[in-house]
This record gives C-alpha cells, structure tokens and sequence, in this order.
C-alpha cells in the first residue's frame, strides 16, 4: 500500500505531562497533624479494660500524618500524574469508551450508594428492579435465558463459566471423566486460567494461515473427556471464525458446552446472538462494553448469561419478578457464590443507564462506527512504512480491531513496539495496548477506536505514530531513551522480579535499604 | 440526529470515513460473518434516550424509590459496613483520571501506579505485614485465594475454617476450593466455635498431616475477638500449616496487628476504608503476607513494587508478573483480571486522612459505641446480647426469650425507620432467634436511644 501519511509533523500539539515530584505521602507526614477526625464515642470506655491485652495493638501503625488540604492536593498531584483517558486512549481489546458524567452522578446518590446488600428486598424495589431490567435487556442481545451480576470482572465470569460446568457435570455424575476444556491461543488468557482453577486440564488449539484454529484440530480433540469450548469471537486481531456454528455442533455433539466471551462485542452489538450461534452461555463486560468507567482495574462486572439448562446451576442471589414485587432468591442447584452479594450492582446501574440512552438504535451505530473507525485505521496505518498487520492472507475487513506489527520497522531499526509507545506518550497519546501472552505476532500493536474517539483524534493518533517512526529512522536513541515529556522516564525493570530488591510495601523498602 | 456519546455519529464523519475506507455502506465491513450468523430477530430495546434531562429522571425515579441507610437508621453490618466516607475520598475518586483509565505505561501513569504503593504500604502498617498484593473482588475471594495458595505452599489438601463464619464468605471460599468429586479440589472442614465464648479452640482445630491452612477471623463474622489467634498459629507452625487470618482494616488502630499474632497470610475486607456500601458493590478483599520469596511467589495477584528509571528517578511497575495468569495461563498461580482497583485510591486516601490517631481514636469510639449499644438493648426485657466483653464493632442480639421472631422484629422496626440487625436464625440455628447488629462511629446516643425505644414498642 502506498497511502502518505499527512504532514503529520505540523499538527502535533505540544505536550508536557505535568511534573510534581511528589513525594509519597508516607514521606509528608508532620508529627501530629490530621486529616481527618472521628466522632468522641458515646461514652468513654477504657479499651483496656474492655478487652485482654494481648489482643490491643502495642505500636501505633507508622501511617502518615497529614492535614486535610495536604492529602487532597497529593492525591489530586497523582490524578495529574496520570494520563489515561486524558490523552487518547485506543486501547485495545479493552475499548475505552467515555463514561457519562451523568451515571456517576445517579451512582452517587444516597438511594445506591448507602444500600445495604442485606436490606430487605422491598426496601430496595428500586435497584432490584433496575437489576432485573437490565437483565432482560442483555437476554435480548444474547438469547440467553437468564444473567447474573455477580461476577466481578470478566476473568471472574470466565471462572463462573468454569465452576458451573463442574457444577452442571458433577449433577451428571460425569466430572471424573469430564476434564479438558478447550480454549483457542487468541482467546483471553482467563479463559484457560480460570479453567485450569476449577481444576481441568486445558487444550489450546494454535491460530492457523487464516487467523483462527481449524476445525479439523478442534475435532481432533474433543471426546468424552471434553468439558467445554472457551472462545473469543471475532479475536483480539479482529477475525472472525466463520466455522464458528460448526465447532459449537462439534463440542456439543461430545456433550460439552459452548462459552462465548464477548470481550470483542463491541464491533458485533446488535448483530450477532450467543444463543443463535448455538452458545450455551456468554459473558459481557459492563465496564467496557457497557459504557462503566474500568477504575484502573475495577470494579467491574463480568454479566454471566446462559440458557435455561445451566440455569440452576448459576450463582446465587438472583432477581426475579413476581406479582408482589421484585425479590432475591437463592439457587437451590447453584454454584453457591463467585463473590460476595449480587455483584457490583452500582456498576449495573450505570450499565442500564447507558444502555437506556444507546438503545437498540444506538448500539447498532455505535457498532458500525467503531468497525467503520478501525477500518479507516487500518487503512491509514498501513500506510505508514514499517507498519503489517497479523494475518496479511486475510483480507476481508476487520471486525472491531486490528492487530498490528512493527516487526519490519524493528528489523530496519532496532527499535521496538514499546519503544514507540513510550515515544507516543510523549505527545499526549496513552500507552496503546500490544498483545495477551502469548505473542503470535512480533512486535504487535493493538489499536481500537471504538465510538468515543472522534475522527481528528483517530486521526492526531495516527499522525502522532507517523511522527514517532519516522522520529526513529532520522534519530533511533531519541525514541530508544523515551519517553522525554512524561513524568519519569523508562523503568528499569530488573528489581521487579528480585527478592532483594522489590518492595510492594514502603516498610519493606526502608528495611531493603537498610534505613527501617 | 448525533449521539452525545458519539462524535462521529455525524453524517459527515461518517460520509468521510466511508470514502477513505472505499466503501459505499458500512454493511460491506461486516463481510466477513456468514449471513446466517447474523440475529434476524430484533434486540428488544428501545431507542436511545438522547436526552440527558429525561435519562436523568428515568434512572433517578429508580434509584430513588429505594430505602437507603442515611433516610432510615441501620444496623446492617455482617461482611459489609457503614462507615463514615470523607468528603476527600469521593472527590478523588471521582476524577476522571482514576476513574477511567485502564493500562497505561509506568511513565504515563507514575500517578496512579504510586496511589496504588500507597494503599499497599498504609496498609501493610495496618496489618503489620511487609508483602501486599493488589486487591482481589472481596474478602470471600480473598480468603479463597489465600487457602489455594496455602495449598500450593504447602502441598497438602484440607483447609479448617470455623462454623462462624459468614455463609456468604464461606460459599465463595468453597467455590474456590472445588468439588469433592474431582477436579483436584481441596476438602474445607468446619469446626464448631465455643458456645460460651463465640471462639475457635486449639483443641478442636484437629489438625492433621493434611491440613493446609487454618481460616481465622478476628474479630469474626459474629462480632467476637478471637482470644486464642496467637496459639492457634503456634500450633499450626508445629504442624506445618499455614494460618491464614482475617480481619477488619479499621480494628487495626486498636486490636493487635495481625503480623504480631502470628498470622502467614492476612486477608480482609477493603470496604471499610472509605469506600460506600454500594448495596454491596463496594466490596474488596486484600492479602498481605510477610516478605518472603516462599509467599511471594504464590501471589496470584498483581502487585505493584518500588522501582527505579534507568535515569535513577522513583518509580513503580509490576512486581512477578509473570507468575500470574496474564503471564503464564494456565500455569500461572490461580487466575487474575479486572479488580477494584479503584477503591485502592479510595482506601489511601481514607489512611492517609485518619492517620495513626484517627485509627486509634476510630478503633476505640467504635468500640465504646457498640459496647453501650449493646448496653442499652440488653436493657429491653427478653433481650439477650450474647458475648456482652468480647465484640469490637458487632454483637449477637438474641430474640428468642421474647417469643418474636428475628423477621418480625426487623419488620417491626422498620415501621420505625430502622434497619435492624442481620437475621442469623436461618444460618446460625444453634443460636436461637438471633440478630447481629452493627454500630460503628456514626451512631449516635441518640440513634441508640431511638432503637431501644423502637424495641420497647415493637416487642410491647
């Protein structure tokens, strides 16, 4: 392809992350201060003479001292210090998307926020019906017969997935004999760790010319040993398996169950049905798919949807309607609890929230710009020198996602994808996402655009990405040493798998340094 | 008409990103899924609300048809407390940069990365333990976690838990732990508590040449202080099995920490550090151990580790990344993902506030406040607190001497604005009709005047 970049150079913006050097705040501490003070209690008791006094603390807990100002101006220091959605964020396979001011604020009030999970249910009409319609809506996107919440992420609702095929083979007296599940090389590396949790044996099926695992080597596995089928579809490369209803046929004709984690719905919203593909259960992450912010790493909700038949087995509490109300009842079958209570239920408010102001039209739109924006992407991209994309021999358009490489333009200058990433950073632009272990495609790049990156922001991306490889051909050292405009500069990450030297606590620095 | 949420929802972005690709409608992307893939039934939603003013009083008639803890007074504790959260907190949490992002670089996101060294070393002072990984969902999974990893410790296949503790907890523990029927899984054995003192006994412990792990809780799911937490490691270390220790973060300014009785891995609850109840979404679970390469490497957690760039400034990055699922798969310790990292800010942000004193004087106004709680209600006839010396912050109250129910009572106090006590009957038979109440720091003489009153009444 021989698409030129526009003069990327002239349009950058400027940027400088913002520097504080801010101390820890173990470092501010001044003998003395608060920061906060609780209420006197009701009336004094001598908690020694309250309790032995073995069981009271003997050394006050060496946490900092630190007025009430002092603490919100660390804290807002360390905001600044990290960019995130600030800059541009296309990171892949986990799709960034705006979060609506709006349902933090609902997520805010009294009515959500101070719940108690073991008020009586008809105190919270409100959010169990919020629960239940919510679930209503992902039956219909799925064909599902029935979701839960609980589950606290997606890797959680990959394990849901796992404990209640054991849960459904253990009522058929066939768990001794059903001990493999199979996963693909391209699917999330939960899938086969939550599995092999459960405590079965995984197969992975290796991608093949096409870019997905052969129906051949799927038959050339499944058998009365196999438990259940654990897939992405399209992939974190954005290809989808076409034979995808034949291996559904093929592990169900064994007797083993279909997981579809939709980690890539995003590009498919609308158009494709778990349960029509002939899936037995699926699992959808609110805190992307569904609009909720991630929190860095949570609280999220991996939704856990299956058919009728795997019904009695899912967690409980679950929400059903009846003519008195809305209530929580446990599953007499089921697999007890993956967590605590029915889940991050705020965060399904807020999923309801935003799925009420998509709807059904805006799902489908939201889906076509997102495919409509990486195929743009892609485009632009390989147009750039230096940049491939994974599977080359398939060339129909791309789902959601590209997976890319700079293999050439490593093998041309030595610098690496991570090189370029921290090079990009550098102009206001998060760190993209590369690739799940293990890595099929050298030097990968997984870039996703999704519906909430406007059009000059895909394209300040892509400018920033010219700028940066051709910053690298005419002077390797100043992207090889980036980033130069971040905060700090590159780890040096040999301490952080030595016991001598990693310190997850500050106590366990100071005694490495020779200073506690 | 634009979606709010979407800026290329314009005719005209759309027309240019069709040109460029070379297609006439964005139906020709979709090519590669068979036709017979794609759903010929409708989806069953409405159409997008593009109003903000009338989603806001769609979602908000919702949210506010429910009876929350702040209108009505509440006495709900069991795994899941209401606490005082500081202005600080919420409005850190709220800033779009922690609340958004998702995986940066250790540069671009130094800010976050250093909140999160923060939660782990305020914490790890807490607890009195040097090695804390990042959170896991919830306590229950926590505690999970820490019996698999004390099983891969110690390569045996039975772990002890105490019959008191929270059914809740105990059924996540025991989908952590597996099925008897296969599937490698590991045997959880429960041991009675003491009648007379709410506690475990060394002597019933049993321990054998198979028990991986002792489960603990102090103060435990029924309020008590466990006495004999120090013993109890003693004699597990004689036995080569791990004591895994389960406690309350913000008991820590008061009760002994739990590296200091004896504890291998500690695990706990994050919500009481400045994070709302969340009708249960506010939950977290922590583990901490001592720093020592044998735990260290069973973490099946990320945990974020002190570092230095190669131009000597202070940073931070993944400490044994590569032991976890996202390094290794199946072979990697246990499963990892997404989390509630965000509550880590919320969590050093609330130490950071409170400090040494505040936990002290947190600690100890807790405990005066629920001891006279207890005080006052074991004033009404037929009430009897159970263990009235021994509790921190939540006391079995039991009913069974006035001939109610629990059920009846609670319902009865709700006529009342009350949320009474979390009904232990159904789990806990062996303890009559029986309550656990819960009163922390935000209770008030008068909040517990107005419940002894409401009691009076309810049971006159």
């Amino acid at each position: 392809m021989t698409e030129t970049t526009p003069s990327a150079a002239a349009r950058l913006r400027r940027y400088q992350a913002p520097v504080w050097d801010e101390p820890l705040i173990m470092e501010m501490s001044g003998a003395g201060r608060r920061g906060n003070v609780p209420p006197e209690p009701i009336e004094a008791l001598d908690p020694a003479a309250a309790l032995p006094a073995g069981l009271l603390r003997a050394v006050a807990p060496a946490l900092p001292e630190v007025a009430e100002p002092d603490v919100l101006r660390h804290y807002l220091h360390l905001s600044q210090e990290t960019m995130g959605m600030v800059g541009i964020s296309l990171f892949g396979t986990c799709t960034m998307k705006y979060n609506p001011r709006l349902n933090e604020q609902l997520a805010a009030r009294d009515g959500l926020a101070e719940i108690h999970p073991d008020q009586d249910d008809s105190t919270i009409q409100g959010l169990l019906e919020a629960v239940h319609r919510f679930d209503l809506m992902l039956r219909g996107l799925s064909g599902m017969d029935r979701f839960v919440f609980q589950p606290g992420g997606g890797a959680a609702a990959a394990f849901t997935h796992a404990a209640v095929t054991r849960a459904y083979f253990a009522d058929r007296g066939e768990l001794g004999t059903r001990r493999e599940i199979i996963t693909t090389a391209q699917a999330h590396p939960c899938n086969p760790a939550t599995a092999s949790a459960a405590g079965f044996d995984i197969i992975t099926l290796p991608v093949e010319a096409d870019g997905y695992p052969s129906l051949d080597a799927l038959k050339a596995v499944v058998s009365e040993r196999t438990a259940a089928l654990m897939m992405n579809n399209p992939d974190d490369m954005g290809i989808y398996n076409p034979h995808v209803k034949e291996w559904v046929r093929t592990v169900h004709e064994v007797g083993g169950l279909c997981f579809y984690d939709h980690a890539n719905f995003n590009g498919v919203m609308g158009r494709l049905r778990a349960a029509e593909l002939g899936f037995d259960a699926c699992m959808f992450m609110l805190h992307k798919t569904f609009g909720v912010p991630k929190g860095g790493g949570g609280p999220a909700v991996g939704a856990y949807g299956c058919t009728a038949e795997l019904a009695p087995y899912l967690p409980g509490p679950l929400v059903e309607e009846t003519p008195d109300g809305f209530v929580r009842r446990e599953n007499e079958r089921g697999v007890g609890r993956v967590r605590e209570y029915l889940g991050n239920v705020n965060q399904v408010v807020k999923a309801y929230s935003w799925l009420l102001a998509m709807g059904g039209d805006g799902i489908k739109e939201a889906a076509d710009l997102s495919v409509l924006a990486n195929n743009y992407m892609e485009k632009r991209l390989l147009g750039l020198r230096g940049v491939t994309k994974s599977v080359p021999e398939a060339t129909q358009h791309r789902l959601e996602m590209t997976r890319f490489s700079l293999e050439e333009y490593t093998a041309e200058t030595g610098l690496t994808a991570a090189d370029v990433q921290n090079r990009m950073t550098d102009h206001g632009i998060d760190a993209f996402w590369m690739s799940h272990e293990p890595w099929i495609v050298p030097e990968p790049f997984t870039p996703e655009a999704g519906e909430t990156w406007s059009l000059e922001d895909i394209d300040y991306w892509i400018d920033v990405m010219a700028h940066v490889l051709e910053e690298g051909r005419a002077d390797p050292e100043l992207v090889r040493t980036s980033p130069h405009h971040q905060v700090v500069g590159q780890i040096d990450g040999s301490s952080l798998d030595d016991p001598d030297r990693w310190a997850t606590t500050w106590r366990a620095h100071l005694r490495k340094q020779g200073r506690a | 008409m634009a979606h709010p949420y979407m800026p290329n929802s314009t005719a005209e972005a759309k027309a240019r990103m069709l040109a460029y690709v070379g297609v006439d409608d964005v139906e020709e992307l979709f090519e590669q899924i068979p036709a017979d893939h794609v759903s010929r039934s409708g989806n069953g939603l409405a159409p997008g609300i593009r109003s903000e003013a009338t989603l806001r009083r769609r979602v908000r008639t919702l949210v506010d048809r429910n009876d929350d803890c702040v209108g009505n007074l509440s006495f709900l504790g069991a795994g899941t407390w209401q606490h005082h959260v500081p202005a600080v907190v919420d409005e850190i949490v709220g800033r779009s940069e922690f609340l958004t992002p998702v995986w940066g670089t250790p540069s671009s996101d130094l800010g976050r990365n250093q909140a999160w060294f923060e939660y782990a070393s305020m914490l790890g002072e807490l607890l009195g333990m040097d090695f804390v990984g990042l959170p896991v969902y919830s306590w229950g999974a926590a505690a999970g976690n820490a019996l698999r990893m004390a099983a891969r410790l110690t390569g045996r296949g039975e772990v002890v838990v105490p019959a008191s503790i929270s059914p809740e907890r105990l059924a996540v523990i025991r989908t952590y732990c597996g099925l008897a029927e296969g599937n490698q899984p590991i045997a959880v054995r429960l041991v009675d508590v003491d009648p007379a003192t709410g506690c475990v006994d060394v002597s019933a412990l049993a321990l054998d040449a198979d028990t991986a792990a002792v489960y603990l809780e102090t103060p435990n799911h029924l309020g008590v202080v466990e006495t004999a937490t120090a013993e109890i490691a003693a004699a597990c270390r004689a036995n080569g099995t791990e004591t895994v220790l389960g406690v309350d973060p913000v008991s820590l300014g008061l009760l002994a920490a739990p590296g200091d009785l004896g504890a291998d891995i500690v695990v706990g609850s994050t919500q009481p550090l400045g994070v709302h109840l969340h009708a249960g979404g506010g939950v977290g679970g922590f583990i901490a151990t001592r720093d020592e390469e044998r735990y260290a490497r069973e973490y099946p957690t990320l945990q974020v580790s002190l570092a230095e760039t190669v131009r000597g400034e202070r940073t931070f990055g993944m400490a044994l990344f590569h032991q976890t699922s996202y390094g290794s798969r199946e072979d990697g310790n246990d499963w990892t993902g997404n989390s509630v990292y965000l509550w880590t800010v919320a969590n050093a942000v609330y130490m950071a506030l409170l400090g040494p004193e505040g936990f002290a004087e947190l600690g100890r106004t807790i405990l005066s406040n629920a001891r006279y709680a207890a005080g006052r209600v074991a004033e009404v006839d037929g009430v009897e607190v159970r263990w009235p010396d021994s509790f921190f912050k939540e006391f079995v109250v039991d009913l069974t001497a006035t001939g109610r129910t629990v059920a009846e009572v609670n319902a009865g106090l709700r006529e009342h604005g009350i949320f009474g006590g979390k009904d232990l009957s159904a789990d806990f038979p062996w303890l009559g009709q029986s309550a656990l109440f819960c009163v922390t720091e935000i209770h008030t003489a008068d909040d517990i005047d107005h419940l002894v009153q409401a009691l009076k009444e309810v049971l006159s």
